[in-house]
This record gives C-alpha cells, sequence and structure tokens, in this order.
C-alpha cells in the first residue's frame, strides 16, 4: 500500500524539514518601522511620527557563531520579574523529565517545569528557588525565558505546614472518590512531597 | 510527532493545565512563612463581577473578589 501512494506522488518534492527558519535564525528585527515613518511623512511632512511599540521593543539579538560564555536568564512570575536578563552560569530547572541543566549553548528546548527546586549558578553563588509549575523556554542563542506562577526563596517555607499539608493530603487520596478529587489529592501530594524534598534534602 | 502521549493524570480526570498550575500555586503559598503568606494571601484573590441576564438585557451586576481556594467552579457555573 505504501509502495503505491509513492507511486502516485512521482513529482511531488517533499518540502525540506524546516521550510521557515527558527525566529532566532533571523537577522534583529529593525528598531523602527519603515512603512509606518513612510507613510506618516508622505500625509504629515511637518510632524515627528510617534513612535510605535517596535522600537520601545529590544531586538531578539540573534544566535551568535560560537558559543557564549554566560547564559542570559530572564525568571518572571506574573507579578513580579525576579531575574531580568541576568547573566549567569548555570540554571538547573526541574522540568517534568527530571531536573535539567542548562548551560550556555543549550539546544533550544521547550519544557514544562513540576514543582520543584530551581537554582541559578553565578560564579561561586547559587540561589534556590521552589517553583509551584511553568515553563522553561531557551533559545539558541543563549537566553533562557523561565515562568512561573508561584517561586519562593526556600527560606520562606515552614517544614511543619509541609508535612501537615502532606499528611492531609495521603488521607485525602485514600478517601476521595471521584477522579477529580483523586487529582486533586495526588496533586497535593506531589507539591508537598516536592516540598519536603526541597526543605530537608 | 507522537499526539498519543502519555497524558497527565490531571488531564485524564478532566482538569485543565491552568486549574492544575493555580492548585499547585495555591498549595505552594499556604506553605509559607507568616510575613509571606499574608502577602501572598491577597495574591489569590480572584476579583469578577457576574451579571445575569433575562429576556436579552443584562441584570444588574453583583461584584465579588472571593478566594479562589472556596471557588468551586462547576458547582458556581450550575447554580447562576
Amino acid at each position: 500500500m505504501l509502495g503505491r501512494a509513492s507511486m502516485l506522488l512521482p513529482c511531488r518534492s517533499i518540502l525540506p524539514a524546516r521550510a521557515r527558519p527558527f525566529s532566532t535564525d533571523l537577522p534583529a528585527a529593525p528598531s523602527a518601522d519603515a512603512t509606518f515613518t513612510e507613510a506618516w511623512t508622505k500625509v504629515i511632512p511637518n510632524m515627528d511620527p510617534p513612535k510605535t511599540p517596535l522600537s520601545f521593543m529590544q531586538p531578539r539579538p540573534p544566535t551568535p557563531s560560537s558559543i557564549p560564555s554566560k547564559l542570559t536568564v530572564n525568571f518572571v512570575l506574573p507579578y513580579a520579574s525576579e531575574l531580568a536578563t541576568k547573566e549567569v552560569d548555570m540554571v538547573i530547572v526541574p522540568a517534568t523529565t527530571g531536573q535539567m541543566g542548562v548551560l550556555p549553548g543549550h539546544v533550544a528546548t521547550i519544557a514544562e517545569l513540576k514543582p520543584g527546586v530551581l537554582s541559578v549558578h553565578e560564579g561561586s553563588e547559587m540561589t534556590k528557588y521552589f517553583v509551584s509549575s511553568g515553563f522553561v523556554f531557551i533559545h539558541a542563542n543563549s537566553f533562557a525565558d523561565i515562568i512561573a506562577v508561584e517561586a519562593v526563596p526556600l527560606d520562606r517555607l515552614d517544614v511543619n505546614l509541609v508535612q501537615k499539608g502532606l499528611a492531609e493530603f495521603t488521607s485525602k487520596l485514600s478517601s476521595a472518590t471521584t477522579d477529580l478529587e483523586k487529582a486533586e489529592a495526588q496533586i497535593g501530594i506531589d507539591v508537598h512531597s516536592a516540598l519536603n524534598s526541597a526543605l530537608t534534602g | 510527532m507522537a499526539s498519543n502521549a502519555a497524558v497527565p493524570f490531571w488531564r485524564a480526570a478532566g482538569m485543565t493545565y491552568i486549574t492544575y498550575s493555580n492548585i499547585c500555586a495555591n498549595l505552594v503559598r499556604n506553605c509559607l512563612k507568616e510575613p509571606y503568606k499574608t502577602d501572598a494571601l491577597s495574591r489569590e484573590k480572584v476579583h469578577f463581577s457576574i451579571s445575569k441576564w433575562t429576556d436579552g438585557k443584562p441584570e444588574k451586576p453583583s461584584f465579588c473578589s472571593v478566594f479562589i481556594r472556596s471557588l468551586h467552579l462547576p458547582d458556581m457555573v450550575a447554580n447562576l
């Protein structure tokens, strides 16, 4: 059957696997909107054209040809920006597939995070945060964007509350009836055991 | 591409990623030490206004601001 299908498409060329380039492979985007300024000066030559959003944005840096020495990290939360374009040596993120170390020159990746510890290594310092969940986007130009809903430094967590929560959710799991209750109890157990191992490990 | 990859247990139970993520964030906030905990609880608040419609016209909206923990969304929508 496969042989007949390939006979039916003799002249169709196979599209290349990457027909469109990744956004970080393109040259840096222009910082002024050329078509807008031209159209403006045609209609209103006497006034300066207003700034468009494009001029406020910093263009994405292109992928350098050699691996840079530092990783630039943007770590953001919905209510605050923890790290903004900070240059670090390495970050270890708690991805669903396990603890993932990100060094400069890491392959472009999107990873979903599970509740766990995020550590930022800069020189000899290491800062640890407990992340509830989120995503990390690693770009080919050694920029990493980490977005999380809630991230707290480990010293702000209370061990007794964590253990109480773990016991509470373990009992909830055994008494849960519907699928949804079971899922909620399981989430509670996962989060609290991750908190526990972060505080004790 | 693997489109039939094993779904996470919460999606199999009918929960969306946003619900899962918010539940995780709430659980972490509940385990914070005291001064940080009260600050964080104010972040959990959801402000919304509900207006019921009858005969194609909206009635006066009611403003609520509730902690998302106490929201039982399916029940709330069913009671509207």
